[in-house]
């Protein structure tokens, strides 16, 4: 095992003022799945836009490091370059740059000048990405997410991941508003992603997802903290149990981050 | 208020300006009657802009006769890049200050009757052509000041002409290269498509005087008679010292089809009215614009459609990024007049603004005097989405490059339908080195 480590301590972030975690702890070490379940409103999504950095988001305190560095003090597209991957709930729309040379782009931010990818590659590797996530070969030359049915956004995500290669990747409900067949290759992709580098937060309140992708370490948030860990066992155990023993085995009565405003 | 500009210049200058040029009887005294009237009439008064200290008087007349080129590779590098690499295009005209400098047509659209030459020489060979259009029902001598100006100081220019029923493939090029620092550019365009015929026509305009102060009045008149086909395209680079006022007409006739594809992308003061006459039913334009306002430039563009006839379709879109302490001023007006049943009028425009100083306003206008019509409108002045920065950013592009990306992509529904692939690069070139 030679992947990055993502470490999260203690992380408290707040959004316009209003505390949403509350000292929440993770690690992900490269070759590892992780799956971040919850209830709606735990903080299961904050916690990706603050690894990624969202403008909105303001951590107060604990640290985020990715191979010991500290990742709070990087600019957002530092975070990218240095590993991170975050595919969004909701990709941003970007009315004239197409998906291509945007991909383009981003695969050559990584690159050093005069190093850049060649077209040929870059399409071919293209086609042969977009053929896997059964994505029809317009969507290459359509503006970013303009006009995207919400599958091809989550879709297009994932053409990004696999374009990209990052160290670790955070999916950010990548699953809601897909019907079945769009989960198996969605799905797909990520596990073909899956190498003994490569490391992936799943953030999802539905198991459904994790009968496609087996994770290594199954986490349960609420109330913004991670409050229980365990393994793919603790997934099934939700799906057949729902949430409610955690909560009476931790004495929440509210699990959202709700509770003490 | 008229702004008081004495005019430098006499009749008698005028006359023998004009007879140095073997002009036609028509033409020279199409310039002494303008002269005599300019200084009744008032100046442009373009919506929201005022342009009374602007430089309108300050600028040389006489000039010096451009030195012609054999070949394109002897213009600068920076024209070079407005063709194909090692292809240059079969229809080209060069005019250097005010004369023309390399002129191509193609040999079987010269035999089937085509006329792509300058306006002097068109004056002289096609007096009775140009005579009927020139400047009588799209821009008028009197409409004012400037346009008179015009009329009594044109000094360079081109005359398109298309026979009936031709199409001509291949584009037209030409390109004004203002080389002389100071001597203004009166430049007149004159295209006209007979009937089915069609053409695409891009242009381009370009000068180096950041420093020293001129002028650049042009007036472009556009006629598309029934069923015919006129795509325009120009890429205004006029430098910062140069105050722009530049007039572009259309008319159009039954089953006519006018579009524009404006990049104006001036640096220097620059009022621009770009009108089309839909006069015949089921006729249609577009009129697309785009620029970038920097610097302490003061911009004010007009796009407006008049559509007259029947089932008549009309769409109007503008763009502009705005940065430095630049103003921009967007003025889309759609007119539908009374007759008019059954057309459609539609605009937006837009302006992004990259700095806090800068100033945009985009204004738009419906005007319909008919009943059974369809319109629209839209408009907006905003700033860069940081939720589209984060996202593109999130894919480890750097802010600049991800700012860019965004600027261009605002401009593209534009850029995207100028006609000439290398004047479509050229453009974007431009649009970057002013936005950087």
């Amino acid at each position: 095992m030679s992947g990055s480590v993502l470490e999260i301590k203690n992380l408290h972030v707040s959004i316009e003022d209003k505390e949403i975690l509350k000292g929440a702890n993770l690690t992900i070490k490269g070759g590892e799945f992780h799956a971040i379940m919850g209830p709606n409103g735990t903080g299961k999504s904050t916690l990706a836009s603050a690894i990624m950095g969202h403008p909105k988001y303001e951590v107060t305190e604990g640290s985020i490091l990715l191979d010991g560095e500290d990742v709070l003090e990087m600019e957002v597209d530092e975070r990218a370059r240095a590993g991170l991957f975050l595919a969004m709930q909701y990709p941003s729309e970007i009315s004239g740059v197409t998906t291509s040379d945007f991909l383009r782009s981003a695969i050559n931010a990584r690159r050093d000048e005069g190093d850049e990818v060649s077209l040929m590659k870059f399409i071919k590797q293209l086609d042969k990405d977009l053929d896997f996530l059964e994505i029809d070969q317009n969507m290459a030359t359509r503006y970013l997410n303009e006009g995207f049915s919400g599958g091809e956004k989550k879709r297009n995500e994932i053409l990004q991941l696999m374009q990209l290669k990052p160290a670790i990747a955070i999916l950010d409900e990548i699953d809601s508003g897909l019907d079945i067949d769009a989960l198996k290759v969605v799905s797909d992709g990520i596990n073909k992603m899956r190498n003994d580098k490569f490391g992936c937060l799943i953030i999802t309140h539905y198991q459904r997802l994790l009968n496609y992708i087996t994770p290594d370490f199954v986490h349960v948030m609420m109330q913004g903290r991670v409050v229980k860990s365990g393994g793919p066992e603790l997934a099934k155990r939700l799906e057949e149990e729902g949430y409610e023993w955690i909560k009476e085995e931790l004495g929440i009565e509210d699990e959202t981050v709700e509770q003490n405003a | 208020m008229a702004v008081e500009t004495k005019l430098p210049f006499d009749k008698d200058y005028i006359d023998q300006f004009s007879k140095n040029r073997n002009e036609p009887q028509w033409m020279n005294s199409l310039r002494l009657n303008a002269l005599e009237i300019a200084d009744t009439l008032e100046m442009p008064k373009p919506d929201k802009t005022k342009i009374g200290n602007w430089n309108f008087s300050n600028f040389k007349h006489e000039f010096k006769e451009g030195e012609a080129i054999s070949s394109v590779k002897d213009l600068p590098a920076e024209m070079q890049a407005y063709f194909d690499e090692g292809n240059a295009p079969q229809n080209l005209l060069i005019q250097r200050n005010h004369s023309v400098a390399y002129n191509t047509l193609n040999e079987e659209l010269k035999n089937k009757g085509v006329i792509f030459t300058d306006i002097f020489t068109a004056m002289n060979e096609h007096s009775d052509l140009v005579e009927k259009y020139y400047m009588k029902d799209a821009v008028a001598v009197d409409q004012n000041r400037l346009t008179a100006l015009h009329a009594a100081l044109v000094n360079g220019g081109i005359f398109v002409y298309i026979p009936k029923n031709v199409q001509v493939e291949e584009p037209l090029q030409a390109i004004f290269w203002q080389e002389d620092p100071e001597t203004a550019l009166f430049n007149h365009v004159l295209v006209v498509a007979e009937e089915g015929s069609s053409l695409t026509y891009v242009e381009n305009y370009i000068s180096h005087n950041d420093e020293q102060e001129t002028i650049a009045n042009i007036v472009t008149e556009v006629f598309a008679h029934d069923n015919a086909q006129v795509a325009y395209g120009a890429v205004d680079n006029f430098a910062a010292g140069t105050t722009t006022y530049i007039n572009r007409r259309g008319v159009g006739h039954r089953d006519a089809k006018i579009n524009w594809a404006l990049g104006q992308m001036n640096d220097g003061n620059t009022v621009s009215e770009n009108i089309t006459y839909l006069l015949g039913d089921n006729s249609t334009s577009e009129a697309k614009a785009v620029t970038v306002g920097r610097g302490k430039q003061t911009q004010n563009f007009t796009a407006s459609i008049r559509q007259f006839g029947k089932e008549t379709d009309a769409y109007i879109l503008q763009r502009g990024v705005m940065k430095g302490s630049a103003t921009t001023i967007f003025n889309a007006i759609g007119k539908i007049e009374h007759g008019g049943t059954k057309s459609n009028s539609e605009q937006e425009s837009r302006i992004l603004m990259l700095s806090e100083k800068s100033r945009g306003d985009a204004n738009p206008i419906l005007l319909i005097d008919e009943d059974d019509v369809t319109a629209g409108h839209a408009a907006s002045v905003g700033r860069v989405d940081p939720l589209q920065m984060y996202y593109l950013m999130s894919r480890g592009l750097k802010k600049e490059e991800a700012e860019r990306l965004v600027i261009h992509g605002f401009l593209d529904p534009v850029v995207s339908q100028i006609p000439i692939e290398s004047v479509r690069k050229q453009l974007t070139q431009v649009i970057e080195r002013k936005v950087n």
